[in-house]
């Protein structure tokens, strides 16, 4: 396709994403850089049915003076992006110097909101993207062997993960697994143990939570792999198998090199969801246990009375950087590739 | 000030010869946010009886502390009123979006009582008309078995519970609303407040948790979170009352609002005849309850034409003075308006006000504490870090919100 007329197809596509994806970036960017003015409080007395007191209130026109003239607030460079609720790079020298051991100085560090969530999003992003890729892979290769009978109805079966609202799933979940639930209340009874609770652990929250993932979102891996599969052509299989080519050795050699291009682009768009996760967290009540940046970014948002537009912009900042890191070994080989083939 | 209260909770001496209130028929448009439980849906619908001429909308969603500030702050706002309570009014006041209704008072509220008055630095800034705090609520008929008295103090609801997990009879015999986030923190405040504990150095928005009464208040917490079902981080109030109605729980700390829920005729009989209400508990030989005391009240959206504010004024005066109402309803709240016998079920409000239970603190930097506090105080219950910890790490959560906010 000549530059100029691809140029005239992405337009619309370029402008759209310009103003409902470049800009929102770039307004939270600038966002992130600003606090909110210095509070200018007042006394005053307060009176409601259980009495009066003297206390303390916003001076409103103080307030809007300075609202004003710095509608964005006060300056305040990367001060949000290294205070305590995020990088704590301060925090994390005193750590360095106060704690004897190198397992203190990191259990310290985990302590921290910013860390803590960092920590449960990577793992999270670990295990769930690669047991996806094998697990579409495999449920691919194995529907794409059997009788074309009864082919559809079980790629139906199989997609329903996906197809459940997210939030949904993870409530079911969520109540199979409550200890007065079906899942709960067995365990207890094999384990023998009526305290033993799969939401109040938390190394069985981030279990359930993973299990969850890799349920949730095997479907993708599979409905693209399969598509893959048929694609692979039929010649050089049968040429293998004339060889004497054990099944194994057919995939290996030729079924994996051909969908490979498949296998990154499903790795890509997995790990991005992924470094994203949010919705079993909240589906499963997990804040206690399970923290992931998005969580993060929700919590300042709606989950106080005052709303901290600073710290979710730069926790948002933080999260595009993050997935830009992750994504560029990825990103870099594809590029190679790219360059190679032409 | 509590005898004014009391009085007014017990007294019968209205006689304003309006007995369904007043209304002057307004013109307009009329939109409402609002929390969503029984009693606020009856005063609502009661308000909408008053609507006139005027268009009537009305949003009631347990979403609304997200929905409220978002929506104020649009101008011309989506609501012109917003039904709120102790906590969730100092957002509104913090970014100025509520005005003040004294003329309207003056012009329309003849039947509402000055103590329903919220009034800040002179201005009537909401109109209260029901009162709410947490209390006790046990099973008769498993205390009576086991010989248990019913519990003053938290001190002794550890003992009963241990009494009535040791008999065998239930395996988790407490409950109360300690999901992660703002139930646990609220179940914090309270208990801190039980041990006369104060959360910000006199004066200033310095945190002042992390002493002996912070840690005592968090040792009290585990000692009954222990003794809860073990998914406590995941409960709420809602999940703890379906708890009590399988009859799995024998002493709870829930809502005066939701009594009206428990004591319905749905569920087991059994269990609902055998469901008792008491006061708050007190704590560490404190004499005023762990607990606070709440109002829920309607305030108007400053970014809202003046017209518009004095039709969802009247209308929503109507209600707050609405003798008729509150004696239909009188057991789906604590009704703060003129009229209101309290019956069996306001006993828990009624207990914590006569025990000088403290109001929940209208501070405008009390939101941020309330937040730090329902995630950093978790570890501690599931024994990962010790109480000192948990309360530093609350205060430096904290504080770091507050230097953002502008309030250090």
């Amino acid at each position: 396709m000549p530059n100029k007329t691809f140029f005239w197809f992405f337009l619309p596509t370029g402008l759209a994403m310009i103003l409902f994806i470049g800009l929102p970036i770039i307004s939270t960017g600038i966002q992130s850089f600003y606090a909110q003015h210095d509070q200018v409080v007042k006394e005053v007395k307060k009176c409601d049915p259980f009495g009066c007191t003297v206390s303390i209130v916003v001076d409103q026109e103080a307030t809007s003076i300075l609202r004003d003239e710095k509608p964005l607030g006060k300056f305040n460079g990367f001060g949000t992006y290294v205070d305590r609720n995020h990088l704590a790079i301060e925090q994390i020298s005193d750590f360095w110097k106060e704690t004897d051991s190198f397992g203190e100085f990191i259990n310290q560090v985990t302590n921290l909101p910013f860390y803590k969530a960092l920590l449960f999003t990577l793992t999270y992003c670990l295990f769930v993207t690669p047991n996806v890729l094998l697990l579409g892979f495999i449920i691919a290769l194995s529907l794409n062997a059997i009788s074309r009978k009864i082919r559809g109805p079980l790629i139906f079966g199989t997609i329903l993960p996906m197809i459940v609202t997210p939030l949904v799933g993870s409530l079911v979940l969520f109540w199979m697994i409550d200890a007065e639930g079906i899942i709960g209340a067995n365990l207890q009874l094999m384990m023998e143990d009526p305290y033993l609770s799969l939401k109040s652990s938390r190394t069985l929250t981030w279990i359930t939570i993973i299990i969850y993932g890799i349920w949730h979102h095997s479907p993708f891996a599979f409905v693209v792999f399969y598509a893959a599969l048929q694609t692979v052509p039929q010649e050089p299989v049968e040429a293998a198998i004339i060889d004497g080519a054990s099944r194994y050795q057919r995939i290996r050699h030729i079924v994996l090199p051909h969908i490979y291009p498949v296998v990154t682009f499903v790795a890509l768009i997995s790990l991005m969801d992924n470094f994203r996760v949010f919705e079993p967290i909240i589906g499963f009540s997990a804040e206690g246990s399970a923290q992931s940046l998005s969580w993060l970014i929700y919590d300042n948002l709606v989950n106080e009375e005052v709303i901290l537009f600073g710290s979710a912009a730069a926790t948002s900042m933080m999260t595009i950087i993050g997935i830009a890191i992750l994504l560029a070994p990825v990103l870099i080989r594809t590029w190679k590739e790219f360059r190679t083939a032409r | 000030m509590r005898k004014i209260l009391i009085t007014l909770l017990f007294a019968l001496f209205g006689t304003t010869a309006n007995a369904d209130g007043h209304c002057s028929k307004p013109s307009g448009s009329i939109n409402i946010l609002a929390n969503d439980f029984p009693a606020l849906r009856t005063f609502v619908e009661t308000a909408k009886g008053c609507k006139g001429s005027a268009d009537f909308k009305v949003t009631h969603s347990s979403e609304h502390n997200k929905i409220a500030v978002p929506a104020l702050t649009a101008n011309p706002s989506e609501f012109s009123a917003r039904i709120a309570a102790n906590s969730s009014i100092v957002p509104l006041m913090n970014q100025d979006l509520i005005r003040p209704m004294d003329d309207l008072v003056k012009k329309y509220g003849k039947g509402i009582q000055d103590s329903q008055l919220i009034t800040i630095d002179g201005k009537v800034m909401a109109v209260a008309f029901m009162a709410n705090t947490q209390h006790l609520y046990y099973r008769e008929d498993v205390l009576k078995e086991l010989g248990i008295p019913v519990p003053k103090t938290y001190e002794e609801v550890v003992a009963a519970s241990e009494k009535i997990r040791a008999s065998g009879k239930m395996q988790h015999p407490y409950a109360a609303a300690y999901k992660a986030g703002w139930n646990l923190a609220e179940e914090f405040v309270n208990m801190f407040i039980g041990h006369g504990g104060e959360f910000f150095k006199a004066g200033t928005a310095e945190p002042n948790i992390n002493n002996a009464k912070g840690v005592a208040t968090l040792n009290m917490l585990k000692k009954l979170a222990s003794l809860s079902n073990p998914d406590y981080l995941t409960h709420d109030s809602e999940a703890i009352k379906v708890e009590w109605e399988s009859g799995k729980v024998a002493l709870m700390t829930l809502w005066a609002s939701r009594s009206g829920t428990l004591l319905d005729d749905e569920g087991d009989a059994k269990i609902t005849a055998a469901t008792k209400l008491t006061g708050p508990a007190t704590v560490g030989g404190g004499n005023i309850p762990a607990a606070t005391l709440w109002w829920d009240g309607f305030t108007l959206a400053k970014n809202r034409s003046d017209s518009d504010a004095e039709a969802t004024f009247i209308a929503l005066a109507h209600a707050a003075s609405n003798k008729k109402m509150v004696a239909d309803a009188a057991d789906q709240a604590v009704w703060l308006v003129e009229g209101f016998v309290p019956g069996p079920k306001s006993i828990g409000v009624i207990e914590a006000v006569k025990m000088g239970a403290k109001p929940y603190p209208m501070l405008p930097q009390m939101g941020l504490m309330h937040g730090a506090l329902g995630s950093e105080i978790v570890e501690f219950l599931q024994g990962k870090e010790s109480a000192e910890q948990a309360l530093k790490d609350v205060e430096a959560a904290y504080i770091s919100k507050a230097k953002e906010q502008g309030f250090l």
